[in-house]
């Protein structure tokens, strides 16, 4: 009697460890980015009272973002770059969600209007130092960036080629503090995302091209990154994860991708 | 029982804080952390070497020491022994007040003033430097260091100054001979205070002082040892070398925070031992 009181407790217990470990149906799952937060929010939300599946996310980062997805703790990864080629090669599959354009701020003062590429790179790496040499007044350039590991210094490094060599002078710890400090010094210069630029700046051309939700889609204003959606290739996704890919297709989906500063992908 | 539940906190702090603080000094090698001079954690070849936040620390916490402490000296002595009544009552609420403010509040406006006039008055490209963290951190002990002296010269009986008054000394003559030898240890305990607040401050500094690893100059953006940990723990992968080697500034953070508050228990002592 003993003993199959304790079988039926152990088989008992194997069960509910079981069906502990089954992804819930009812949820999605993300993980990632930290920039993805405003997009991901807005969309969950949305998604949520259309169809009745709540959307998890985890603020984590792009690489754990890759890393959790491959390790199959999420449904989808969230992703403020393209995927690298060897983490295709895990395969790995990446949908673009939408672009993200980060632009390159001064004081409303300054009278450097644009930039290419290359001298933001210089700017940044301090081959350059004075305005006067891009055309501005004779004036230090106060290089202002944000700190290692966020998504926007890792997007915009990436972009201008410029990783592990950039010579800040300050590395802050949000896009807010950054436009707040180019705001207040005339020599200043920093970039944050398109969306959050506010008046008390000046967002530079580059290349001539100005930053705009036109420019960044069809690829002329250079300073952009995708915010991508991170899937594993071989895996099946659950039904709500399928559900979440329809819905972001959807025009009300591009509306509220639009909202939230950043330009939809299709 | 309750005095268990503290005990138990600082102890599971301690023990977390080693357990996960001592493997990246052990990987990265004690001498390269504490004393190397670059600090480029997500760099492509990374290197951790800790002395510039080590000396933008001691630094940041001497200068706002240098500045903060005459300062809430003297307040606290005219507070105590030459303002009457009304005047003390008034400025003790403010000196309150001041205690209240949230630090985050303290690191906005030396963002938006003090930062920029620095960059003004001494004509630097750019104000966010160790000076700006100094003179916030400066304003911020000011409370701590006023109000434990107020107390330890409050506490000065009375008797002794009467009698040096009656020797025919002059009343301020008493008050720096006589009040302030007899209260040293809790003033001096005050100074302590005011190190262990400078010390452990990360989120008004990281607002002023421009956060990049430099090593330490008045008019050169520095890196704490504080904001060193807050500013890249939200984005280092769990279980990374560059999440250990934050827990490991934590620990050397937290060792400094130890022998601050072993001097504060030594002064304490004294003063109950007389």
């Amino acid at each position: 009697m003993k003993k199959i009181i304790s079988l039926l407790t152990v088989a008992i217990l194997i069960v509910t460890m079981l069906a502990g470990c089954t992804p819930e149906e009812k949820s999605v799952s993300t993980d990632g980015s930290t920039s993805m937060s405003k997009v991901i929010g807005a969309l969950g939300e949305a998604f949520e009272q259309e169809s009745g599946i709540a959307l998890t996310y985890n603020a984590t980062g792009s690489g754990s973002g890759i890393e959790a997805v491959s390790a199959g703790r999420c449904d989808i990864g969230l992703s403020s770059r393209a995927l690298k080629a060897e983490e295709e090669a895990n395969g790995l599959e990446a949908t673009v969600l939408a672009y993200d354009g980060i632009a390159i701020i001064v004081h409303p003062d300054n009278p450097v209007k644009d930039l290419d590429l290359e001298k933001i790179a210089k700017i940044y790496k301090g081959e350059i130092k004075n305005w006067k040499d891009v055309g501005g007044k004779d004036a230090e350039i106060v290089v202002i960036g944000r700190e290692a590991g966020s998504g926007t210094r890792d997007g915009f490094e990436s972009i201008t080629d410029t990783k592990d060599s950039c010579d800040y002078r300050q590395e802050l710890t949000s896009t807010g503090d950054v436009i707040t400090t180019v705001g207040s010094n005339p020599d200043a210069i920093g970039y944050a995302s398109l969306a959050s630029v506010k008046d008390s700046v000046r967002a530079l051309t580059v290349g001539g091209i100005e930053p705009s939700e036109a420019t960044i889609k069809d690829g002329t204003y250079v300073v952009q990154r995708p915010f991508v959606l991170v899937t594993k290739k071989d895996a099946k996704l659950s039904k709500s994860a399928q559900k979440f890919f329809e819905f972001i297709k959807t025009d009300a989906a591009k509306e509220i991708i639009s909202e939230t500063g950043v330009v939809p992908a299709n | 029982m309750l005095g268990l539940i503290t005990v138990g906190c600082v102890l599971l702090i301690t023990i977390y804080l080693i357990i996960s603080g001592l493997p990246a000094i052990r990987e990265i090698g004690f001498v390269k952390f504490l004393f190397g001079k670059r600090w480029a954690s997500t760099a492509a070849e990374p290197e951790y070497g800790i002395l510039p936040f080590i000396l933008t620390s001691i630094y940041g916490t001497a200068g706002a020491i240098i500045l903060g402490v005459p300062i809430g000296f003297f307040t606290a002595v005219y507070l105590s022994k030459i303002a009457n009544k009304k005047v003390r009552s008034v400025i003790e609420a403010a000196v309150n007040l001041l205690a209240g403010i949230p630090s985050v509040v303290y690191g906005l406006v030396g963002m938006l003033v003090l930062v920029p006039s620095i960059r003004k008055i001494f004509s630097v490209p750019d104000g966010a430097s160790l000076l700006a963290a100094i003179i916030v951190l400066a304003i911020m002990i000011l409370p701590n260091i006023i109000k434990v002296s107020i107390t330890a010269l409050d506490a000065v009986p009375e008797e002794y100054e009467d009698a040096s008054l009656a020797l025919g000394a002059t009343p301020v003559e008493t008050y720096f001979k006589v009040s302030v030898p007899a209260a040293k240890s809790g003033i001096a305990a005050a100074v302590v205070l005011g190190v262990g607040r400078a010390i452990g401050e990360a989120m008004a500094v990281m607002m002023v002082a421009g956060n990049v690893a430099n090593m330490p100059s008045l008019f050169e953006s520095v890196r704490f040892l504080t904001t060193a940990v807050a500013s890249e723990m939200a984005y280092s992968s769990p279980g990374s070398l560059q999440r250990n080697a934050l827990f490991s500034i934590a620990l050397v953070l937290y060792l400094f925070i130890m022998l601050i508050n072993a001097a504060l228990n030594f002064f304490l002592k004294k003063d109950k031992e007389k």
